[in-house]
C-alpha cells in the first residue's frame, strides 16, 4: 500500500489561533505556539508532529480565515 | 521524505480560494462566516459565474463581506437584502444574485421582506447565517435565540412568557409556493462543510435555471457573543442548537 504524507503550511500573519484546526486534525499535527505570537499577539498554529501529517485537508476546510494550505503526496 | 519535497505547489490539495483577497478579516477567531465566505468563494470560481456574481451584505457582522470576497457586492439597509436583490435579479436575470444574512438581519427586521421576496419565488439564493444571537452589537436577544439562552438582553435566561418563542424561519418560508428549496445546514466540522457546499450549489443551479428561492440557513455560532471557546461554542452548538434547528432539506422540490 502506498504510504500517503502530507504537509500543511499555515499563514502566521493571518491565523488568529482559534484552534479549531488543532481540534479537527485526526492525526494529532497541529499545535498552538505556546510562547510565540504573530503580529496581531495571536498563538498562531504550527506543525508540531510534521511526520504524522496524512494530507486529509480537515484543519484546511475548518479555517474560517482561510490560513492553511495543504499539501499531500504518495511515496 | 522531507517536508520540502512535499510543499510544492503540484502537490497542493486545499488551499484559500482564490477569491478569497489577503485583506485580513475583521471576523473574532474562530467566528463561522470566515468559513461561509470560503465556500461561497469556492462555488462561485469552480461554476465559473466570477463574472456573473453579485452579492447583497446585510447589516450585521458580514457588512464587511465586500473587503473579503472579490466579486460585485451591494450593501443593503438593515434587513433589505432581498427586496435588493430582487430589483438586480430581475434587472440582470442572466446574473447569479445572492443575499448574505444573519438572524437578526433576516428573522428580525427583515422578516417582510425576506417573507415577501420568498413569497413572489424570486430567483435569488439566500444565505441565511442562524448564530441565535445579535453578534455585531454585543450579544443581544435574536427571535432565534434559544429558550433559556443567555444573552446581554435576556441575562437569567429567554423565557417565553416575556420573550416568546424561538422562531424557525426556514420552516415558515418552506410554506410559500414561491420558494423551491429550503435546507438547514452547519459548517461545524469538514464533514459538514462538505454537505453545505453541496448545498450551497444545489440553491445556486437552481437561482441560475431560474426555478425559484433558495435558501440556504447555516447553523452557526458566535463563540464571543456566547462567551466560549471556539471549540466549546461549536460542541454547545451541536448538543444544543440542533435540538431546535434540526439538520437536513426542509423543501427540495
Amino acid at each position: 500500500m502506498a504510504k500517503i504524507s502530507g504537509a500543511v503550511v499555515v499563514d502566521n500573519e493571518r491565523c488568529k489561533g482559534c484552534n479549531l484546526c488543532v481540534v479537527a486534525c485526526p492525526a494529532e499535527v497541529l499545535a498552538l505556539q505556546a510562547k510565540e505570537v504573530n503580529d496581531k499577539g495571536y498563538h498562531y498554529a504550527y506543525m508540531a508532529n510534521p511526520d504524522k501529517c496524512i494530507g486529509c485537508a480537515s484543519c484546511g476546510y475548518v479555517c474560517p480565515d482561510g490560513c492553511i494550505t495543504v499539501y499531500k503526496v504518495k511515496i | 521524505m522531507n517536508i520540502e519535497d512535499i510543499i510544492k505547489p503540484e502537490n497542493i490539495v486545499y488551499s484559500k480560494p482564490r477569491l478569497m483577497n489577503n485583506n485580513p478579516m475583521h471576523y473574532c477567531p474562530g467566528c463561522s462566516h470566515g468559513v461561509v465566505h470560503k465556500l461561497v468563494a469556492e462555488l462561485v470560481d469552480e461554476m465559473g459565474l466570477e463574472e456573473k456574481t453579485i452579492g447583497i451584505a446585510p447589516v450585521g457582522c458580514a457588512v464587511f463581506a465586500y473587503n473579503y470576497l472579490d466579486i460585485d457586492w451591494i450593501e443593503a439597509a438593515h434587513g433589505r437584502a432581498p427586496a435588493v436583490a430582487t430589483a438586480i435579479k430581475r434587472l440582470n436575470p442572466d446574473k447569479f444574485v445572492f443575499t448574505y444574512q444573519g438572524d437578526g438581519d433576516l428573522a428580525a427586521i427583515g422578516t417582510a421582506e425576506t417573507i415577501h421576496a420568498c413569497n413572489r419565488g424570486e430567483n435569488i439564493v439566500i444565505i441565511f447565517i442562524n448564530n441565535a444571537i445579535y453578534g455585531m452589537t454585543g450579544g443581544q436577544m435574536a427571535p432565534t435565540t434559544l429558550l433559556g439562552m443567555k444573552t446581554s438582553t435576556c441575562p437569567y435566561g429567554r423565557t417565553p412568557e416575556l420573550n416568546g418563542f424561538p422562531l424557525k424561519i426556514s420552516d415558515i418560508l418552506a410554506q410559500l409556493d414561491g420558494t423551491r428549496y429550503i435546507t438547514r445546514q452547519s459548517v461545524h466540522n469538514a464533514a459538514a462543510i462538505k454537505k453545505t457546499k453541496a448545498a450551497l450549489k444545489h440553491a445556486i443551479e437552481n437561482a441560475m435555471a431560474k426555478r425559484g428561492t433558495s435558501l440556504v440557513e447555516i447553523v452557526s455560532t458566535c463563540n464571543a457573543g456566547w462567551k466560549m471557546t471556539p471549540d466549546e461554542a461549536n460542541k454547545w452548538m451541536v448538543e444544543h442548537m440542533f435540538e431546535k434547528y434540526p439538520l437536513g432539506d426542509i423543501k427540495n422540490e
